[in-house]
């Protein structure tokens, strides 16, 4: 049957998601900047609003105003297209992501979570393999021969990680039993978070999380001191700045996502001993939720502004040789300890 | 399939303008080609054309992130060239100002390289360094970056009180910021693998390159002028010379690392050992007299005259000064007529040299050492072509 009020929750729930999402990945370019001048005993940012809060607005008015150029002999038509799939796919992921428990609104169970499909796992990581295909086709159109290296570099880099990203994750169902998101978050209440039952995996998980985003000491593609832009380098106006937001969303997704699979998502501990109101507590819940996927942006930041980056080989040899043999060690591990409980 | 890449000339990694046309079969470098030449200034023959005491602000383009050692060693060229003996208390304050531009030109390349492998925040932990170093030059000569230092046969004026408690307070400083910067790099897993191996070259290569300074040292030969050939009282002063044993890139990091350590003491015991007396050598027809002087008295006039019209006999003859510059032997060869300018003067330039073997240090390598090598080699566009 047709549910009128069922399209309406959800089209507020999918602009208020994509809202945050955007607002989030777009002060964290600020915050990225802010926490590197603090690093380097700089100042930062300042000028644009109070503290330079209005800076991501300025950035984006900037990016909006400058002359998007194609290169003469680049494709036109691939070569719009690569930061477009770039954006795409990192917006589409938070579909799937538990933004906080039910809320009861006007006598209706609302769920925060956009789509709970029941294999939200294998969506993103469909997704993640997506986005690898607008940094390859942008940079391969952009007919540069360092975009060219660059998206090598990407294209291998992003298939390795995958690899032992997928291997930890595979352990990590065995232990949940289930595909879905919402599923895997509810089955951590109070403290019994996954990280607990698999902290190896959750190593394996972060590092290639790093690798998926392009972060340093993994940010080979983009790295300007050798390939002076990397894929991006003949990008200009907004198309570079999806490039870059992208890059700050999908940041934000995989905070999200490790928080979900590995630090229990929205459940708050003690928050069901004190008997507060379902809508409270839902509430809480989002707010917590938050919290934690700021920490991570947090470390991304951090290390990015710390550690020195992996020179091509040495990132293969880490994930081929460290990586998916732990990986794997881990998932023979988890699936010996499953099958003796 | 190999692809031609084009390396330069403005790339962001070449720290200046080089060219190198490389080969690569995916990232490894099959064949390199340098061009230099870019920046060419002609140098060598501006110099035929100009009194003695203005050859000085052209060599501060030459090596410009060290050009007080620059600028001395061509005064002590020229002071060699006339028979001039200084003052204790000129050398020592040369001394002071060598070693503060031996820090400056070594934690630019050390922190560069912190750059080039991704490492940001310890390039500025450094690099607000150099602008201490920069503000004590400003108070010995009034210039920072093309400075202009000293005068043939000592200094136009004494440190002042700003110019001695802003060295002290370097010296505290820059040891806990040089500290700091060493516990972010020198052990870091990420940046061992990067630079270890990469861009090595033999001492045996070396030797036959002509490197000198903190390349050929990183490859195991210590060989320093300031301790073969001493010059401007090197000798009264005790310090190591740290040498590496493989020539590649981390060695290179780590000599220059110990030898901003050596500089920090050489300096400590030039200010402790510091004698009285005057600031330049009595050489009248170079060194121009106080202006009263000049309204004054006519032999001060006279000279006055003299040294700004650049009027001054010179002996016929040829001198060979070298002096230990950032990236190695700075030597000035100066052959005179007697006339007002030189009649040749030729500049060898270490990072000329070593530039020469960058094709070879880097065949075989990958991309990213590519980078690595060339910062470490600290090749300075300036000096390259001058």
């Amino acid at each position: 049957m047709f549910d009128f009020f069922f399209i309406i929750e959800k089209l507020i729930l999918i602009s208020a998601v994509l809202g945050i999402t955007l607002f989030i990945a777009a002060y964290s370019t600020l915050a990225e900047r802010k926490l590197a001048a603090f690093f380097q005993d700089r100042i930062g940012p300042d000028r644009a609003g109070p503290f330079g809060l209005l800076q991501p607005l300025a950035d984006g008015l900037k990016f909006l105003f400058k002359e998007a150029i194609i290169p003469a002999k680049a494709d036109r038509f691939l070569f719009v297209l690569g930061p477009s799939l770039s954006m795409l796919a990192a917006c589409m992921a938070c579909a799937v992501i538990p933004w906080g428990p039910d809320l009861m609104l006007f006598g209706r169970t609302v769920a925060l979570q956009i789509t709970d499909l029941s294999v939200g796992l294998l969506y993103l990581f469909g997704l993640v393999s997506f986005g690898v295909y607008g940094v390859m086709i942008g940079g391969w159109a952009s007919n540069n021969k360092y975009s060219l290296l660059s998206t090598i570099r990407a294209s291998s880099q992003m298939i390795s990680y995958e690899l032992a990203m997928g291997l930890s994750l595979i352990a990590l169902v065995l232990t949940t039993g289930t595909l879905s998101i919402r599923e895997i978050v509810l089955g951590q209440p109070g403290w019994h978070w996954n990280i607990l039952a698999q902290p190896l995996g959750f190593m394996i998980f972060i590092v290639c999380a790093f690798a998926e985003t392009n972060r340093v000491p993994f940010d080979l593609p983009e790295c300007e001191t050798e390939l002076v832009g990397g894929y991006h380098t003949e990008y200009s106006g907004m198309q570079l700045g999806f490039y870059l937001f992208a890059e700050y969303i999908n940041m934000f997704i995989s905070s999200a996502v490790m928080t979900c699979l590995y630090f229990g998502g929205f459940q708050m501990p003690f928050i069901a001993s004190l008997g507060l109101p379902q809508n409270v507590v839902a509430l809480f819940g989002v707010v917590f939720f938050f919290v934690k996927i700021l920490m991570f942006l947090f470390l991304f930041i951090w290390i990015r502004w710390t550690l020195p980056r992996f020179r091509y080989d040495q990132l293969m040899r880490l994930g081929w040789t460290g990586l998916i043999p732990l990986a794997i060690i881990n998932l023979l591990a988890t699936a010996v300890f499953q099958l003796c409980n | 399939m190999t692809v031609i890449l084009n390396l330069g000339p403005t790339h962001p990694a070449t720290h200046g303008v080089f060219q190198n046309i490389i080969e690569i079969d995916g990232e490894t470098i099959l064949n390199a080609d340098s061009t230099i030449g870019y920046i060419h200034r002609a140098f060598e023959k501006l110099a035929e054309h100009r009194p003695y005491y203005q050859i000085t602000p052209i060599t501060d383009r030459l090596n410009y992130c060290s050009s007080p050692i620059n600028n001395i060693g061509w005064h002590l060229t020229v002071e060699k060239l006339l028979g001039v003996k200084t003052p204790k208390r000129v050398d020592y304050m040369r001394v002071i100002i060598m070693e503060l531009a031996r820090i400056s030109d070594h934690l630019i390349c050390n922190s560069i390289l912190g750059v080039d492998t991704g490492a940001f925040s310890g390039f500025l932990y450094l690099f607000q360094h150099r602008e201490k170093i920069y503000e004590i030059y400003e108070e010995i000569c009034g210039a920072r970056l093309t400075t202009n230092i000293g005068r043939i046969g000592g200094f136009e004026r004494d440190f002042n009180d700003v110019a001695h408690r802003k060295t002290l307070e370097f010296l505290d400083e820059f040891s806990v910021a040089l500290a700091e910067f060493e516990s972010l790099l020198n052990r870091n897993r990420i940046f061992m693998d990067r630079t270890i191996g990469a861009g090595p070259i033999s001492a045996e290569r070396a030797l036959n390159y002509g490197f000198t300074g903190p390349n050929l040292r990183a490859a195991g030969v210590d060989y320093d002028v300031r301790v073969t050939t001493p010059y401007s009282s090197y000798e009264d002063f005790q310090f190591e010379i740290p040498i590496g044993t493989q020539g590649d890139t981390y060695d290179r990091y780590m000599v220059r690392n110990c030898e901003m350590w050596q500089s920090l003491s050489i300096i400590r015991q030039a200010i402790e050992k510091m004698p009285e007396g005057p600031f330049h050598a009595d050489v009248p027809e170079f060194y121009l007299p106080p202006k009263q002087d000049v309204y004054q008295y006519m032999e001060a006039l006279i000279y006055h005259f003299k040294v700004v019209m650049g009027e001054i006999p010179v002996p016929v003859g040829e001198v060979y000064q070298a002096v230990e510059g950032g990236n190695g032997e700075l030597g000035f060869y100066l052959v005179s007529d007697g006339g007002r300018s030189p009649f040749r003067l030729h500049f060898r330039r270490p990072s000329f040299i070593a530039y020469q073997a960058y094709p070879e240090m880097i065949t075989g390598g990958l991309l990213s050492d590519a980078i690595v090598t060339l910062s470490s080699l600290n090749v300075i566009a300036g000096e390259l072509d001058a």
